[in-house]
């Protein structure tokens, strides 16, 4: 059969996964995906098929996650967890370059080597492909980051289209999942789970993926196979936990920057950052010199920052944004309101990470419904600095 | 490369385990770097040789807890051009500082035989409670790698980047899977400023505040999530005081959490 994007799909049976997994490593390839850690599943080195959550799932909550067993033995049966694809592509901490003085007073630079193997990404999400693409326009637009633009031109995406929701999921309000359209992966893999079978609609999105493909073992899907993997989808699309509307949403969110739900919110928030550091689109960072005792040699390190810390916004030794409030605004209005003037989108692709992943589970779908319902009003005066 | 002249470097010890000042010479790979940089002046834990103040650099470990600390801070301030104090005890006044909720004398009796020879305070108080302070470098113990950045930074005539920020960042930046979210675990990460590399989180246990409070603190947030995890009022008042027990921010959550029945541990 066709699909949207034009490749025919083939059905991967359960029992031939993983030369899946083969066929992508003699593609030079190494392979990172989701494995079970510490009560989570994160995401990690893929040695074999028994490194997956085999038959395990998620429970979420607005800061709460929990591992469950599942009644089958799916792969791919979780939600997205609390690491995200950016670690990999816009690392947490990364050296920039380093510099050594010399004789004359001057100095050198030495650039950083670049010679990582090319990593597959398997069990892309549609929200997910949705955060990397966000992130390329920021990292790999006019003047390209070197190393982001270097891991993701050798990056493979094989993504997975999800069976199921979570309940902090609300990717179809923001309009980037379920479902995983054509070109936006160079493999993508829907998990077909019945008590009577277990096959991979599998279609590939790219030349690189229709060669990983040509040397696996597959058949042709038929009609009942892709509604089928149709099905899933769309069961999933039902059981979002959570719902964003964006309708009108950067007016309504730069037209109240004195609600008293920015107070509100500001008695609950922490300023801890996990939101961000969560949040598979949050780019900001710190660039730091690390010199040596002498003087003689310093390494410029780059490390993940957030719009919660104090010392983000200071200037001249006191910060721009002095109160949680202020912090908190200028993250949600940045994400969902001039996110579209800067990179015309919204910088939420709906996965529910800062929801699950705030220690005291604020969460943003509520906050933009507690604006939403009382617009215009105004707090407590003064605009906190 | 060595300076001319190098900077004359004073240690002392105020209340305090030594366990901050070992720091220094934990620093196997850098000690011989630290030692051709600086002279060392005055260092009773590493060399009973001492050369007269007065010193470029005093650094400074333990809390004030006695009349004699207190003649001996003012001396220490007045020798020295540069006051770095260093470790939980100095910055904030150590784990000794839950004698700040209780009666002293009442201590002493229960404790000595003969307390009158006992000459102590009222209270354990941070350095920065008597003299002026350069920078305070956090921690129980310190972190070896900030100690050598906040020595190199005098060295090399500039600001310090010793982040104020939670260990939650630290937490992400490693990839640790937060035991709050995943398992329910009772943490003060949240509140507490980054530093030591987030290492109890990386082993699934709670962050016990040992860096002390970060620089925007929401203590009363995070005790209502502590209670909703099952800790009781004193367990809460419990977590708070630990080695960073007087440091405004959780002096007052742990006075603050505490069921009217409660008092001093």
């Amino acid at each position: 059969m066709e699909t949207a994007g034009g490749s025919s799909a083939s059905v991967l049976s359960r029992e031939a996964f993983p030369r899946l997994l083969e066929a992508i490593r003699a593609a030079g390839y190494r392979i990172v995906g989701p494995t079970i850690r510490d009560g989570a599943i994160v995401y990690g080195e893929i040695a074999r098929v028994e490194d997956l959550p085999i038959g395990w799932t998620d429970r979420q909550e607005a800061g709460t996650y929990r591992l469950e067993r599942r009644d089958d033995a799916a792969l791919f049966g979780y939600n997205v967890g609390p690491h995200s694809w950016k670690k990999y592509l816009f690392p947490a901490r990364e050296r920039l370059f380093s510099a050594t003085g010399t004789a004359d007073g001057g100095f050198t630079v030495q650039a950083e080597p670049r010679d990582e193997a090319p990593l597959a990404f398997l069990g892309m999400r549609g929200c997910e492909l949705a955060a990397v693409a966000i992130q390329d326009r920021v990292f790999d637009g006019r003047v390209p980051d070197p190393g982001y633009h270097a891991r993701r031109q050798a990056c493979l995406r094989i993504a997975v289209e999800c069976g199921q929701a979570g309940a902090t999921c609300f990717c179809t309000s923001m309009g980037t999942g379920p479902a995983v359209r054509g070109g936006s992966a160079d493999l993508i893999l829907t998990e077909l789970l019945s008590p009577e079978r277990h096959e991979f609609l599998i279609r590939a999105g790219s030349e690189r993926g229709a060669a990983i493909l040509a040397g696996v073992p597959t058949r042709p899907a038929t009609d009942e196979d892709a509604r089928a993997a149709a099905a899933r989808v769309e069961s999933a699309a039902g059981a979002m936990g959570r719902r964003l509307d964006p309708a009108g949403l950067r007016d309504l969110l730069l037209g109240n920057p004195e609600h008293p739900r920015w107070q509100l919110v500001a008695e609950r928030c922490l300023a801890c950052t996990n939101c961000t550091l969560a949040c598979p689109t949050c780019f900001c960072s710190s660039s730091e010199e690390v010199p040596d005792l002498s003087g003689a040699k310093v390494e410029r390190w780059r490390r993940w920052d957030s719009c919660f810390n104090s010392a983000f916004s200071e200037l001249h030794h006191a910060p721009v944004r002095k109160s949680t409030s202020s912090r908190y605004r200028q993250w949600m209005t940045h994400k969902l309101a001039s996110w579209h003037d800067q990179f015309d989108s919204s910088g939420c692709v709906g996965c529910g990470r800062c929801i699950t992943w705030c220690p005291v589970g604020i969460d943003i779908t509520e906050e933009v419904a507690a604006i939403r319902a009382t617009p215009g009003a105004s707090g407590p005066a003064r605009r906190s600095p | 490369m060595p300076r001319v002249p190098r900077p004359r470097v004073a240690v002392y010890k105020f209340a305090s385990c030594d366990g901050c000042q070992l720091t220094l010479l934990d620093c196997e790979d850098e000690l011989l770097a630290v030692a051709g940089a600086v002279e060392i002046a005055l260092f009773r834990e590493a060399s009973s040789a001492t050369v007269e103040g007065p010193y470029d650099l005093a650094i400074v470990e333990g809390s004030v807890t006695t009349p004699h600390d207190l003649e001996l801070v003012r001396q220490v301030r007045a020798e020295a051009r540069f006051l770095l104090t260093i470790g939980a005890c100095a910055t904030a006044g150590g784990i000794q500082a839950l004698r700040n909720f209780g009666d002293v004398a009442e201590f002493a009796r229960a404790v000595y035989a003969r307390p009158e020879y006992i000459a102590t305070l009222a209270t354990s108080t941070p350095i920065s409670a008597h003299v002026p302070v350069d920078f305070e470098l956090r921690g129980c113990p310190i972190n070896k790698g900030q100690l050598l950045e906040v020595i190199s930074a005098f060295l090399g005539d500039r600001a310090p980047n010793v982040p104020t920020e939670s260990v939650c960042g630290e937490c992400k930046r490693r990839g640790n899977v937060c035991v709050v979210v995943a398992h329910g675990t009772p943490c003060l990460g949240p509140v507490t400023q980054t530093g030591c590399g987030a290492i109890c989180p990386a082993y699934h246990r709670g962050c016990y505040g040992c860096f002390g409070p970060q620089d925007t603190p929401n203590a009363p947030s995070l005790v209502r999530r502590l209670r909703e995890l099952g800790l009781a009022p004193a367990d809460v008042q419990r977590v708070f005081r630990t080695f960073n027990a007087a440091a405004p921010a959780f002096r007052e959550a742990s006075e603050s959490a505490a069921a009217p029945a409660g008092g001093a541990p």
